[in-house]
């Protein structure tokens, strides 16, 4: 009774009747088709209707030829090279809104070649719209783009005036050297924070960063704020302004100072700040300094960490710092107490006798000190510390210090290595820094090139140090040094470099924090 | 000869009138047009009777007929009966059926000898269809659709059907119905055969939407150009050879 086409699909043993699809007439030509939807043949279907309809079919870009980027509305502008997949996506966001309206879905693009110099980029698309109770018709559609050129944003205010700034970020630290900065430098390579910086000029006693919008300014600051106890100052002057339009245009400085404790001071702490800690020294050594500053305990392995606005309310100043480090011999050590691990640094308490190696020789003067560095020493060794007995002291709380408790001779600080070769197997890349006139004076340069290199030295002996910035192989690097390096000296393991990436003859790569970043992602070894 | 009328500018002609051999019915429009279609056509012949049916004018949908009778759903009243009664020629027999579908004319597709019944109807109606109509009943679908009456569309002489229909689906029917039939469509592609036209033995109306080539197609298939296609072509004939001789 039933027909064949009204049958369910069988399983096995089950009769299905055949159904073979007939033909009918299209309706408007007459010719036989098979029947679908509209019951109508796709030619007449198509000469009927125009699923096109309403796309455009002309439209524009904005073309940077400084940048070769092309503008995405409202204010991005998007490098892309010809013909890619970029551009592809930059000029279907132009006519998607239309596309959208009419319910028309794309299901194919291409390039049609056009003459770079006509100006003209041409769009093959492949449109797919339902018409007619379920009918999906598809059709080919070009588009023509006409591109206009005009410089985008940052390029036009590099062509009137490259120099052009409009917030600067001046980073400051009062203290005679300039290690911080060395390693802020490193900071701000790794994570590519200076990587929007128009310029970076160097001011006595810090850095300036010159940034094209405040926004790129503010950013510095805020990653500074997670990686130094600073204060920040902000101010802006008022340069122009257009009443009418209601445009004001400012520049803005960040004032950032850096507070003056740096790794490796010796700080004596007043006895209110020293109550507030617990009892704490008051002969402290400064430890490490991230957005807090750690004051170690020479004396009892007690460490304190003191944030920036805690360290504002005491205030204090460095007594003597790495600049007044002494060299010394150990003669005899004496471990008190076993090893001992405080946020990951270790410390082992001891007796140690030293001699100034100054007064080796000459005279027979030796020390009896407690030290921190009890793992390290050696009897032989030399170690680096602070030398009370023959220091020039000016400093209230370490005045007071001395009246009221006894103070030990000699603060020993780190562990002294021999003189090493200056070639290293790895390097480090460096920021472009303008010097300016006073920097550039006799001596400076010296002066300079020796706080690097005791910067590199403090890299190979704190791993610690190491592990928060990136250090890449040197290709230059011979090995038969190494044969002339004493065991002892610590280097820095080769799992620890990363390749560098350079890109052919040019040296675009130089100070490219973008490429540097997928070559550390990509190449680490 | 078939007409092409429209139903005020609606194009499915088929909803809102009822073409037998013995008899016409036409709701009852706001417009005369319509009507005098179908009367300009008819008149000679067959009655043409304006109605409702269940005071709406889809009957087309509702009733089913042929020239020994009509059947009329539940929901028609007394006075459309009546009026039904009064104006039909004496030899149809006018019945109303308790149907629990009550569109009849979507479940039942007759000539005057044989009818297509949707596959769920009462025993009851089958019984009434058959003594009524005088017709031989066949429970079917058209190409999987149980709307038998809807999807095609035939007269004692030929018969259209639904265009997805399968060859061997057209087989069967046309050995059932003992007529040719042909899948096709009416209304620039509609589906909706029986919705879309109303046909006898001498003619039928389509949609005004519909095609020439869809015209073409229903002319062949019901046979409505015969009689005067040959009379045209004796005529011509006549002439050439006239001229020739």
């Amino acid at each position: 009774m039933m027909p064949g086409s009204a049958a369910p699909a069988g399983g096995a043993g089950m009769f299905v009747p055949a159904a073979t699809a007939g033909t009918v007439l299209c309706c408007m030509c007459g010719v036989a088709m098979q029947p679908n939807p509209a019951n109508m043949c796709a030619r007449c279907l198509r000469g009927r209707i125009d699923i096109t309809e309403g796309v455009p079919r002309h439209a524009a870009v904005v073309y940077c030829p400084d940048c070769c980027s092309y503008l995405q509305p409202p204010r991005s502008w998007l490098r892309a090279t010809p013909e890619s997949p970029e551009l592809m996506q930059i000029l279907l966001r132009r006519i998607n809104r239309p596309l959208a309206r009419l319910r028309v879905s794309l299901s194919g693009a291409e390039f049609v070649f056009s003459e770079p110099h006509s100006k003209r980029l041409r769009l093959k698309l492949r449109l797919r719209r339902e018409v007619l109770h379920g009918v999906v018709l598809e059709q080919t559609h070009p588009v023509e783009f006409v591109v206009h050129d005009r410089l985008c944003d940052s390029c036009s205010r590099a062509q009137a005036n490259p120099d052009q700034w409009v917030a600067v970020v001046q980073l400051r630290q009062h203290v005679p050297h300039r290690r911080t900065f060395l390693y802020l430098e490193q900071l701000l390579l790794k994570h590519g924070q200076a990587s929007l910086a128009i310029r970076v000029a160097a001011a006595p006693g810090g850095l300036d960063f010159f940034f094209g919008s405040r926004s790129h300014a503010a950013r510095l600051v805020d990653f500074l704020a997670t990686v130094a106890p600073i204060q920040t100052q902000t101010a802006k002057q008022l340069v122009s302004h257009d009443t009418k339009s209601s445009v004001y245009n400012y520049k803005y400085t960040f004032s950032v100072e850096i507070c003056p404790i740096c790794r490796e001071d010796l700080i004596a702490l007043s006895p209110k700040a020293s109550r507030d800690m617990g009892g704490l020294g008051p002969l402290v050594l400064c430890v490490k300094v991230t957005n807090a500053i750690a004051l170690l305990d020479p004396l009892t392995l007690r460490v304190h960490h003191l944030e920036e606005k805690k360290y504002r309310v005491y205030n204090f100043k460095a007594a003597l710092t790495s600049k007044q480090l002494v060299e010394y011999i150990v003669l005899d050590i004496e471990q008190e107490s076993p090893e001992i691990s405080i946020d990951g640094s270790r410390y082992q308490l001891a007796y140690a006798q030293v001699a100034r190696v100054s007064d080796f020789g000459k005279n027979d003067t030796i020390f009896t000190v407690r030290t921190h560095l009890g793992h390290l020493l050696n009897p032989g060794d030399h170690a680096l510390g602070y030398d009370l007995y023959g220091a020039n002291l000016n400093d209230d709380d370490m005045d007071t210090a001395m009246t009221r408790y006894s103070l030990p001779e000699v603060v020993l600080v780190k562990k002294s290595y021999e003189k090493r070769p200056r070639t290293r197997r790895w390097k480090l890349k460096r920021l472009p820094v303008e010097e300016d006139a006073a920097n550039k004076a006799k001596g400076e340069e010296e002066k300079r090139l020796d706080e690097y290199e005791s910067f590199l030295k403090d890299l190979e002996q704190d791993p610690e140090l190491r592990f928060t910035i990136n250090l890449y192989k040197n290709e230059d690097y011979r090995s038969e040094m190494a044969s002339t390096v004493g065991d002892d000296v610590p280097t820095v393991p080769i799992e620890e470099l990363i390749e560098d990436l350079t890109l052919g003859d040019d040296e675009e790569d130089e100070g490219d924090e973008a490429v540097a970043g997928i070559a550390q992602s990509g190449m680490v070894e | 000869m078939a007409t092409r009328i429209q139903f005020e500018n609606n194009c499915e002609v088929g909803v809102f009138s009822k073409l037998t051999n013995a008899y016409c019915l036409v709701a009852i429009g706001g417009s005369e047009n319509f009507y005098s279609a179908f009367e300009a056509e008819l008149a000679d012949s067959i009655p043409v009777v304006k109605t409702s049916i269940g005071g709406t004018r889809i009957i087309g949908r509702l009733c089913v007929g042929n020239k020994n009778g009509l059947l009329l759903p539940h929901t028609t009243t007394d006075q459309e009966l009546q009026h039904l009664r009064n104006c039909l020629p004496d030899q149809v027999v006018v019945q109303r059926i308790d149907e629990r579908l009550s569109a009849l004319g979507n479940c039942i597709a007759c000539n005057d000898h044989v009818a297509l019944t949707h596959p769920d109807l009462d025993k009851e109606t089958e019984e009434f269809i058959a003594d009524v109509l005088g017709v031989e009943v066949f429970r079917q679908t058209i190409a999987g659709n149980i709307l038998v009456g809807s999807y095609c569309a035939f007269s004692n002489r030929g018969g259209l059907v639904h265009p997805h229909t399968s060859i061997e689906d057209l087989d069967e029917l046309s050995t059932l119905l003992q007529v040719p039939l042909v899948a096709g469509t009416v209304n620039r592609g509609s589906e909706v055969i029986a919705a879309g036209m109303t046909v006898n033995d001498w003619t039928a109306f389509c949609g005004s939407d519909t095609t020439a080539t869809e015209l073409s197609v229903i002319e062949s298939v019901f046979k409505l150009r015969e009689g005067q296609s040959t009379a045209i072509v004796d005529d011509m004939r006549k002439s050439l050879i006239d001229s020739y001789v």
